[in-house]
């Protein structure tokens, strides 16, 4: 019984708690960040946004949780019943299992893999399932269009993505997602050296979580809302969550990968007194500023356009700058020994 | 070499830039939203809302039923039955407004020689079954009673321009 205990139930429970103290404040981070979208856009286009529900509007995320929670679930006749249901499941639980490997601190990571790159591109890439299955299953012309799009982007974009981060563990010279922060404690943070790739990174992520200007799969004015239209009540929400979680993730990825995760700025007195999550949550809020900032700056693109971005500009570049990087590491003679 | 400005333009997102310092510099900027149930725009003396029936300072109605407003409104939405009074003088029996049916274009006050239809600053009358946009006299009367104060205000401002 006492072996029991120690083998099974207690490192189980351990484990639970880890999974519950970051899903939790995940889940309302997400109500936070529906609620901050708002409220910059508001402020950029000269609105107040939410302001009525709770002091400042604050509790309008909850209101409008609890609000989808309580209407009814529809299924549209011709509907593929479980994989319609699955599909909404899938995007959530998604969004939630790459968290498993994010550290928030040196050590601080649920499961701390050495093949963690690897984990987060495998379940990010996955992520396009749900809204293929969700756009099938309806059995309807828009979200059938709206997947389309969303598989033909994310294939497209992941590509770049991937060349981008081939860049930054040529410079790290592990796989494990707490190795690539410590590679910049040494020297500098990467976006510094790899600039470019930064940028062609933030903006794969964009099109990664179907996000302006990028958000094809969903453009209310073309296909009404993609994928999601025939979703109501938690179906939608948990669309809504996932879609927001992946954000929020993107955001930790780039942090991690270019911003130097959990590290102060500098490594003196004011700086490193703040505990490394801060600087990890504050790296990650300042980033999706960023997401809600070019939501409310630019257009959508064309579907040819975003094709041509795909494949003619970012794919040709970040491979440019794979080759350049590997070369300019072997001729300096820099390649990181592990 | 416009190729190379135009290229080179593009690939440092420079416009992109712009306009994201455009937006950021706008978020700073004062709200223009009107709290609207809280806090309300300017109304001008002409504003052009709520019907209502005005009557003389010693009580009597205004309206002598000449039906002016009747035949000008061109949304037919007044309909009009006049009788002699008692003691020899002309009003109306039925007054009715179709408020479904007014556009608010302000004719009738207009044509009215005795300023008794107006059109007050009232816009807030929505109701919640379309009976009760189907105004009598009695409504009418009872609001220009309650409106009365703002109208003859109204009527004041504006005199200068008539």
């Amino acid at each position: 019984m006492a072996e029991f205990w120690s083998v099974y139930l207690l490192p189980g429970i351990i484990i639970l708690a880890q999974i519950l103290a970051i899903v939790v404040p995940l889940l309302v981070a997400v109500a936070m960040l529906t609620y901050a979208e708002r409220k910059v856009m508001g402020a950029m286009h000269l609105r107040m946004g939410p302001n009525v529900v709770g002091p400042f509007g604050l509790l309008q995320p909850f209101a409008d949780g609890a609000k989808l929670f309580f209407k009814e679930t529809v299924f549209p006749t011709r509907a593929n019943k479980v994989v319609f249901v699955v599909a909404p499941m899938l995007t959530f639980l998604l969004s939630l299992v790459a968290w498993a490997v994010i550290p928030f601190d040196d050590g601080m990571v649920v499961a701390d893999i050495n093949v963690g790159i690897l984990y987060l591109f495998a379940i990010s890439s996955l992520g396009v399932y749900g809204i293929v299955m969700a756009g099938w299953a309806s059995n309807s012309k828009y979200p059938f269009l709206g997947a389309l799009r969303s598989a033909a982007q994310m294939v497209s974009y992941e590509v770049s993505i991937g060349f981008v981060m081939i860049t930054v563990l040529l410079c790290v010279g592990s796989l494990n997602v707490s190795d690539v922060v410590r590679a910049q404690a040494e020297g500098v943070w990467f976006f510094i050296p790899l600039f470019p790739m930064f940028i062609i990174f933030f903006v794969s992520t964009l099109a990664e979580t179907n996000r302006h200007p990028f958000d094809l799969p969903e453009a209310e004015a073309e296909i009404v809302a993609g994928y999601q239209v025939e979703y109501s009540s938690m179906t939608f929400a948990l669309f809504f969550l996932g879609e927001y979680a992946n954000m929020i993730l993107m955001s930790g990825l780039t942090t991690i990968l270019f911003l130097g995760g959990w590290l102060p700025p500098l490594d003196i007195a004011p700086f490193n007194w703040i505990p490394g999550p801060l600087w990890f949550f504050a790296k990650m809020l300042a980033l999706l500023f960023v997401f809600i900032w070019v939501r409310a700056t630019l257009p959508r693109y064309r579907y040819d356009q975003l094709m041509r971005l795909g494949w003619k500009v970012f794919l040709p570049f970040s491979l440019f700058w794979v080759a350049l990087t590997a070369g300019v590491l072997v001729a300096f003679d820099l390649v990181p020994q592990t | 070499m416009a190729f190379l400005q135009n290229s080179l333009k593009s690939l440092l997102l420079l416009e992109i830039a712009q306009g994201m310092a455009l937006t950021f510099s706008y978020m700073f900027r004062k709200r223009v939203t009107v709290n609207y149930p809280y806090e309300k725009g300017p109304l001008s003396p002409r504003f052009r809302g709520e019907h209502a029936l005005r009557r003389y300072p010693n009580g009597e109605e205004r309206c002598i039923a000449c039906k002016l407003c009747e035949a000008v409104c061109p949304a037919l939405a007044i309909t009009i039955e006049a009788e002699a009074r008692d003691d020899g003088s002309r009003r109306t029996t039925r007054y009715d407004i179709d408020m479904t049916k007014c556009i608010y274009c302000g004719l009738c006050q207009e044509a009215c020689p005795v300023d008794a239809i107006v059109e007050g600053p009232n816009f807030e009358f929505a109701t919640e079954s379309r009976e009760e946009l189907y105004y009598d006299k009695a409504k009418l009367l009872a609001n220009g009673e309650r409106w009365e104060r703002e109208i003859a205000a109204n009527i004041t401002a504006d005199a200068p321009y008539r």
